[in-house]
């Protein structure tokens, strides 16, 4: 109850601020729901990677679905849809058309995610790793191959919904969804597939179903994320979920420590502004980001912002064949 | 027919480049149990030794000439193997007794240096560059097909370096060792095998082989740029996984198949899904046969 008391002060906050949100530096606005984005994809890889123990490679495929979802609902129903509403200039339109575009984004991703998740979720460690990525180029190849969306070109013109309001609302909801999961009766499953999947499943933990639950419930998030990433750059292309997007988010993972919710959003926020701050030093930017991914994992694996709060994460044990 | 025949030829040529790729993967997980991502930017550093070697080749060597090409060949193989060498120590020896996915992402990390040093305007810089012609290209005709002498001399020389291989791998000391490593490692360390010099000579021996993979690919597409070797890197991964991972026959197996696929949807109708068609067959595999087309019953594992 306490819990869900603060879900709500957090949620009516997102809405305070967000009114003060047109008086923001309009480049420390974009930084802002950047971090937002990140977080809602990093707290949603957690769930699969970090308390579960499934390293998937694929989430930017997940979050393209969602992007493309929710971008042709706004762009190709919008202008059918908004009389209906009542008008642009209605209050309640714009936002409830929005909303018709995130929620069927991240229920799209989830019914992706859980097709892919089926199958692949069999395999572990590396080859689920590899499968998972090949999945997310798959996703990322069919997109290049649709006209309707724009093929290769990308989709323009994106009407720009995303402000503060829906970014830190959705951030604060996934936040919450995985929080309570993790910690609920139901959820003590996910830990126990992490931490041991035959002794998990000895003691009648169907683990299958835990980990396509995890799978379904993250790429839910992540086709959010994807919705709202497209709605606040206002234009989306196949090469912009490609690998590495899928990669930055794993790193935010790993860096706040695999399990670790409150660590990983620290991380996605140090890793949506570190490139910011390395602008001046922009040839040498990504060089650094490498060595530092290098060097994070020869010196501290067990994440960067591992504290000693909280319960900490179980460590994370090798499996080999 | 003879578009078929084409197809084959041209299938067959990419196909053994990505197994001279492929082979690298499979060796390093023989012996390490891991896949180490950065070997297509090795393959790509081959193809870009190539470049910057062979101007300076051609001040001792007439230009075009086959010993030049030769010595070109030769020289980005050892600095590749080099290179190979020098990142297995530097990023994944301190790892080695850490969790799979550690070292994993370490790979994936060195793989990202590799890229971004690459494209930094002082190193080989962002943009394609033309690969100069180390042997005159002309065309063959044989009936109604039309090879160029850039396909022959990429099957020929492919075919020379996989019985090279394989006669390093069965026949001489280190390589009895390296098998022996990849079959169990703590007994073969037991048995008095430096593991360490083990571990470097098979990514010494990878990365020149994917050196040379990616001086073939260069001649065969003259365009090189630092982010070429991430594709055929996956797609080579792909084919070792095909033709069942830690098995020197599946990789070259599983890279032909890879190759002479990938050109026929090329080919098709369906030729924009060209890139995709790898990694759909990687996961057929995987979901039906995870242990690949040649993988566990065969015994000579490296």
């Amino acid at each position: 109850m306490k819990v869900k008391g603060l879900l709500l002060i957090a949620l009516v906050a997102c809405g305070l601020v967000s009114l003060m949100s047109p008086r923001f530096n309009p480049y420390y606005l974009d930084v802002l729901l950047g971090i937002g984005i990140n977080i809602i994809l990093a707290v949603s890889l957690n769930l699969i990677n970090g308390y579960t123990g499934q390293f998937s490679l694929g989430h930017a495929g997940f979050m393209a679905v969602g992007a493309y979802v929710s971008a042709s609902v706004t762009l190709f129903a919008g202008p059918h849809l908004l009389p209906l509403l009542g008008g642009a200039d209605s209050f309640a339109a714009v936002p409830i058309l929005f909303l018709l575009g995130l929620v069927p984004a991240g229920l799209v991703a989830a019914v992706v995610g859980f097709l892919v998740g089926v199958p692949s979720l069999r395999l572990r460690g590396d080859y689920l790793a590899i499968v998972t990525l090949g999945f997310g180029e798959i996703i990322r190849v069919i997109f290049q191959n649709i006209q309707a969306v724009g093929g290769p070109s990308g989709l323009k013109g994106i009407p720009p919904h995303t402000d503060f309001f829906w970014t830190y609302a959705w951030a604060t909801i996934a936040i919450y969804a995985v929080l309570a999961l993790v910690h609920s009766t139901y959820g003590r499953g996910f830990l126990a597939v992490h931490d041991d999947e035959v002794a998990a499943s000895a003691v009648g933990i169907n683990t299958t179903r835990y980990k396509v639950a995890a799978f379904v419930i993250g790429s839910f998030f992540a086709g959010i994320a994807g919705g709202l990433y497209a709605h606040l750059k206002t234009f989306i292309a196949p090469t912009v979920f490609d690998f590495m997007k899928s990669f930055d988010i794993v790193v935010m993972v790993i860096l706040g420590g695999m399990g670790n919710t409150l660590g990983v959003i620290l991380a996605a926020i140090l890793l949506t502004l570190l490139p910011e701050m390395l602008r001046p030093v922009a040839e040498y930017r990504m060089i650094l980001y490498s060595l530092l991914i290098i060097v994070l994992m020869l010196t501290r694996p067990q994440g960067l912002l591992t504290l000693h709060w909280g319960r900490r994460p179980a460590p994370t044990k090798s499996r080999t064949a | 027919m003879t578009e078929f025949l084409q197809q084959l030829i041209n299938g067959l040529a990419l196909g053994s480049i990505y197994a001279l790729i492929a082979l690298g993967y499979t060796m390093v997980y023989g012996v390490l149990r891991f896949i180490n991502f950065a070997h297509g930017d090795v393959f790509m550093v081959g193809a870009f030794c190539g470049f910057y070697l062979a101007p300076q080749v051609s001040r001792f060597l007439p230009a075009q000439s086959a010993a030049a090409a030769a010595v070109v060949l030769l020289l980005a193989m050892i600095l590749c193997a080099a290179l190979g060498i020098l990142i297995e120590k530097l990023a994944y020896r301190p790892l080695r007794s850490r969790p799979k996915l550690t070292v994993l992402i370490t790979a994936i990390g060195v793989s990202l240096f590799i890229e971004y040093v690459g494209q930094h305007p002082r190193v080989f810089g962002p943009s394609p560059q033309t690969f100069p012609d180390l042997v005159p290209s002309r065309n063959i005709h044989l009936g109604g097909v039309v090879i160029s002498n850039i396909e022959v001399l990429v099957l020929a020389l492919t075919l020379t370096l996989l019985l090279a291989l394989r006669f390093i791998v069965m026949k001489t000391k280190i390589g009895t060792a390296m098998r022996a490593v990849s079959f169990n490692a703590p007994a073969a360390e037991l048995m008095g095998i430096n593991l360490d010099r083990v571990i470097s000579f098979t990514f010494g021996l990878g990365s020149a082989l994917a050196a040379a993979g990616g001086i073939l690919y260069a001649m065969k597409y003259p365009s090189i740029e630092p982010l070429m070797g991430i594709m055929p890197g996956l797609k080579a991964f792909t084919a070792a996984v095909l033709g069942g991972i830690g098995n020197i026959p599946g990789a070259a197996l599983g890279g032909l198949i890879i190759g002479v696929a990938e050109t026929f949807v090329g080919g098709s109708t369906w030729s924009n899904y060209r890139d995709a068609i790898a990694f759909a067959i990687l996961i057929l595999i995987l979901l039906f046969k995870p242990s690949g087309l040649l993988g566990k019953f065969e015994i000579e594992k490296v």
